[in-house]
Order: C-alpha cells, then structure tokens, then sequence
C-alpha cells in the first residue's frame, strides 16, 4: 500500500513541484508514478492479439481492421471518445459481443496464439480464462459470499471449506476482505458503490481468469474508491493480464503501461503510454488527450 | 457580425407577475375526470363487497335464519343440502371440493406456465417471443364457458379412457380445465418479472463462464422469485374465483371426500348453480352470500399477498436499474 501514499501525495503536488527526481511529464501535466521495481516479471510474452479484427453490428461498421498486441503482466489502456469502439474491440476478447443479434466478424482475436473465433472454442472456457469487470458494478442479488463463489460452484467446485478458501482469497486480492469479512453472509448489494465494485473484481478473480478486461470500471466510483481500484490493478498485474477500457485519461495516465487511442472504430495510435501521452506520433491522438475534442 | 445585435433585439413579452395564476381549463377537467374514474371503480369494488356482506349478515343477526343454521354449523356439520325437508348447510364438503379443485388446477399450471415463461424470456429467439408472448396473453381472455365446454366433452371422455374413474366429471377433470385457464394468467406475470430482470445480472454471469441455462436458473429465476410467487398466488386467486368451468367439468356433487378422481362441487360453483333458485332472504340466499364474503375474502387477501411480494422485487431491484 505504499505505493497508494506516494500516488496520493503526487497528486497533490501537481503544479506546484519545482526540483525532483525526472520523470516524464505527460501532456496532461500528470506525472506518471514509475516503480522500477514493482515486483512484476521482467518477461511480459503477448497473451492477447487482434489481427484485422473488423466488426459490423448489421450494416454499421463498429471496428475497422484493429491489429495490436496485449502484453502479460501489463496493464493496457483503451482510450477515445464515447462511440470509438473501444468497448467493443474489449468485449471481443471474451466474446460477449456474441450475445448482441446480427454481429459480424472478420479478422482474428488471439488468446496465447489461440483464435477465440476458431469453429471449435468453448466460448464458456474462453470466458472463464478471461474475465470479465463492467461499467456499473452488478453484484448478484445473493450474499457477499454468494456472488465470489458463483464461478467456482459452476466449475463443480462443491466443499464448503474449498469454497470458504476461494472465496476468502479471492476477497483479499481485491482488497475488500477486511472490509466485508463480518457481512459475508449479508446482502451484497448494502455494500457501497465502491466495495460492489470490488467485489465484482473478486468475483471475476475467483475464477482465476488470465486475463482481466475492466470496461470503464471506475466511472460510476467517487475519487477515493477510483484510486483503490487503480492501486488494485497495479497489484493483480503481478500475476495476470489486464486490459481497461475508460474515458478518463488521468486514468490511463496514471495507471497503464501501454494505451491505444481510438477513433471512430480504428486504432489510431498505440504504444507505450509514456509515449502516448508525452510523444504521440499522430496530431489526432494529441488534440484528443490535450482536450481539443472528444 | 450581426448575431449579437438581433440577440438583442428580439421582442420579448413582458414579463407576467409570478401571482397572476392563468385558468387552464382542459388541464382542470383532464385532472377531475380521472379523478372521477378512480374513485368510482374503488367505491364499485367496495360497495360490491358493502352488498355481499349485508345479505350474508342475517346469518349473525336473524333469529329466524339461526334457528336453520348458525356461522359454527356452517363449519362443524358435514352435509350441503340446502334443498329438502330438512335443510342442511355445511360449507366443509364445498370447501374441499375448491381445494381440490385449485390444487390440481396449480400442480398443473404452475410448471406449464413458469416452463414456458422461462424459455420465452431466456432463450427463445426475439421472433419467437414477439409471437408466443401476445398469443398466451390472448388466451387469458378466452371465454372460460368455452373451456369449460371442451372439458366437459373432450376432456373428460379422454381422462377417462385413461384413468378408467367412473365419475366421468370430476375434481380432476375440472381441475385441469381451470388450469389451462389460469396457465396465461401465470406465465405473463412471471414473464413480466423474468424480464425485469436487469441484463447486467445476464452479463455478468455469462461473462463469468455460465452456460445460458446455468445463468436462468442460477441468477434470473432467484431475482425473480418474488415475482414468480406472486404470479403463483394470482392463480390460486383466479382459480379459487373460476366458476364456470368448475360448474360445467366437475359433476357438482357436494360430497366430502379428498380423491380427485370423485364427483365434486366448489364453493363458486354453487353460488353459480343455486342462487337462481333460492328464496329471497331466507336461510340458503344467507348461506351463499355468506360463500360469497369467504371469495371475496380469500381472493382479496390473495392478492394483497402477491401485491406484496411484487413490490419486494422492485425494492430489491430498485437500486440496479
């Protein structure tokens, strides 16, 4: 939790620093917090590529030949405007664009060099190594404990002790144990925004998904459970891949390594954030993070 | 450029003191004309219930109708027969033949309806649900005396060459036949409560590795339970009430006995049948608006009771929507 202090105190010193140790000053006027050494692996293989990934929903085109990879044990950003396709080339990955009638595809979504569009994938598989955070928390109308266990229950996992094990795991990586531990049994949905949304995280992590797509999981939160969430994700990028979709450029900023910019369903730009925000290569990408449009 | 100057030259009304309150006469008769509306069907309903319970009072208050029967012999004796020298008036017999009569009607449309609710709101394709929707809806208003005609000529001729029962109408027979009538009553309330679920609920789940059928069993139909029983409890309400097709399909006899295979007679039924014949305001017409309080009662407090699980589910998903 250290990290969290020196984030906070960072925020508070926008503007006013003068003498520091360099670190990259976006275009944004953020800087960007930089651990060296944040205990991640060293060695981040591509866990998720797109190759010409097209998308129509009926006659209208959603994504237009979207090629990038996404790296393990990184946190990649998805930045543009409302409309841009952003949340749809996420919701590609686990194929919960199926669920929409008269969808189209054409390209390729890999998961570990596996093309999750191949005539034989278990979409339920697929589902279950990349998980899943949406916009809105959505806890099931079920108990704390309930809602984290839901993923391990339809795997068959049926011992109450193993459950009680999952669960309480699970609870602790997103950082909501402590805070729920004497309402496991209590409805989640008494628990605040910021705590559902958590548990939402927990639910998703009992899975033990490789991945972790977030879409916007931070816009319905008020600043303070914003930063847990963010503080959370640099600690689960530790042992898994995670990729968020969000409006909120202080928050790529902040948070990712990579980011790519949309814009009316192609990828504009993508590269290491660091570059995005203080080098980006194309002038759209520039007007839109300095607040010209979008 | 010449925007600003013909900002400000618009014309502008003058303002209109705040106090000065215009007539707005449509908006008045448009308020008291629904006002009317309201209070008349509430003051129907109870000056419905304000008759029924004044014709069924004698039965407290008349000396003359208490020397035949009093409001314990209608529950301790065993005997409905209202017609002969000495009348006899226990509601037990027509109390049995209605719980029995409602409960094959449930046990049979109960798993037909919720089934059906289920898989037009979970999985059906949206064509199939644009069609099978207002169809099932239509068949609510079909005409009960229709229903109860097929029972009374296909169906039951059919249950019997099955069954081999020898009373050809019975509890069973009508119990089936009020089932079907109260199927759509079910299925559209369940229906209702099903897809008031919010899809975020459907999302999550599936994005958590559920199957289709794994996330309606395991996340909406609990969401929905509320509901479900509140469309459950309408149906025992409709088939307590149903009085035409249980006249038509149960052979009417008031006999006490639990088989469903036996000749029965429902509390509706004989109001149905005997009010016609009875003698203004003597010990029968009593007893039967006295039946007649009971279903009001029953159904009244039946509906409070669904009413009351329907508003838990919109509480409870309130917050999600």
């Amino acid at each position: 939790m250290s990290d969290s202090i020196e984030m906070m105190s960072e925020e508070e010193q926008v503007g006013s620093r003068v003498n520091g140790p360099a670190r990259p000053e976006t275009l944004l006027n953020i800087e960007r917090v930089r651990v060296p050494d944040d205990g991640r692996p060293i060695d981040r293989p591509v866990k998720l590529a797109s190759k010409h990934l097209s998308l129509w929903y009926g006659p209208k085109q959603a994504l237009s030949d979207v090629s990038l990879e996404i790296r393990n044990y990184e946190i990649t950003a998805l930045i543009g405007p409302s409309g841009c396709g952003k949340s749809t080339f996420l919701r590609a990955f686990n194929r919960m664009n199926d669920l929409i009638p008269n969808v189209r595809i054409t390209g390729q979504v890999l998961l570990d060099g596996e093309d999750v569009y191949g005539r034989r994938v278990d979409v339920v598989e697929l589902r279950r190594r990349v998980g899943m955070v949406f916009q809105k928390p959505n806890p099931f109308p079920k108990s704390v404990f309930e809602n984290v266990a839901y993923a391990p229950r339809l795997s068959g996992v049926k011992n109450m002790g193993r459950l009680t094990e999952i669960v309480e795991k699970a609870l602790e990586r997103a950082a909501l144990f402590e805070e729920v531990k004497d309402v496991l049994h209590k409805s989640a949905l008494a628990l605040s925004g910021g705590q559902q949304q958590r548990l939402c995280i927990a639910r998703a992590l009992a899975a033990e998904p490789e991945v972790l797509l977030m879409d916007e999981p931070c816009s319905a939160l008020d600043p303070i459970s914003t930063l847990r969430i963010e503080e959370l994700m640099r600690e689960l990028a530790k042992s898994i891949c995670i990729v968020i979709v969000t409006h909120n450029m202080q928050q790529a900023a902040r948070v990712s390594d990579r980011t790519g910019f949309f814009l009316l369903g192609e990828l504009i730009e993508f590269g290491s954030t660091d570059d995005i925000f203080t080098r980006p290569a194309d002038s759209r990408t520039e007007d839109y993070i300095t607040g010209r449009f979008g | 450029m010449p925007l600003v100057d013909d900002a400000t030259t618009v014309e502008r009304a003058p303002a209109r003191p705040l106090t000065a309150k215009r007539f707005r006469p449509f908006e008045a008769l448009a308020e008291n004309i629904i006002f009317a509306a309201s209070t008349v069907s509430i003051l129907g309903v109870f000056l419905i219930f304000v008759f029924v319970a004044r014709e069924a009072l004698p039965l407290l208050t008349s000396r003359q109708i208490q020397e035949e029967v009093t409001l314990s012999t209608l529950f301790t004796t065993r005997m409905w027969q209202p017609v002969g020298v000495e009348p006899k008036y226990s509601v037990i017999p027509l109390v049995i033949g209605t719980l029995k009569v409602t409960i094959v009607a449930i046990l049979f449309a109960t798993p037909l309806a919720i089934g059906g609710a289920i898989y037009t709101a979970e999985f059906a394709p949206r064509k199939v649900r644009e069609l099978v929707k207002p169809v099932i809806e239509i068949l609510a208003g079909f005409p009960s005396v229709v229903l109860g005609f097929i029972a009374l000529m296909v169906l039951a001729t059919f249950l019997q060459k099955i069954t081999g029962v020898q009373s050809r109408l019975n509890a069973f027979v009508g119990g089936i036949a009020v089932g079907l009538a109260i199927t759509p009553v079910i299925f559209t309330v369940v229906e209702d409560a099903l897809t008031a679920i919010p899809k975020a609920f459907r999302e999550a789940s599936l994005a958590l590795g559920a199957t289709k059928a794994q996330t309606a069993l395991s996340v909406v139909v609990p969401a929905a339970a509320p509901g479900i029983a509140a469309a459950i409890i309408l149906g025992i309400g409709r088939g307590i009430g149903e009085t035409m097709i249980v006249l038509m399909a149960t052979g009417n006899a008031a006999i006490i006995s639990w088989n469903p295979f036996d000749s029965t007679r429902t509390m509706a039924a004989t109001i149905g049948q005997e009010m016609a014949e009875v003698v203004f305001g003597d010990a029968h017409y009593t007893v039967l608006f006295f039946i007649g309080v009971m279903l009001f009662a029953i159904t009244f407090a039946l509906n409070l009771t669904s009413h009351a699980f329907v508003r838990r589910i919109t509480r409870k998903l309130g917050s999600l929507k």
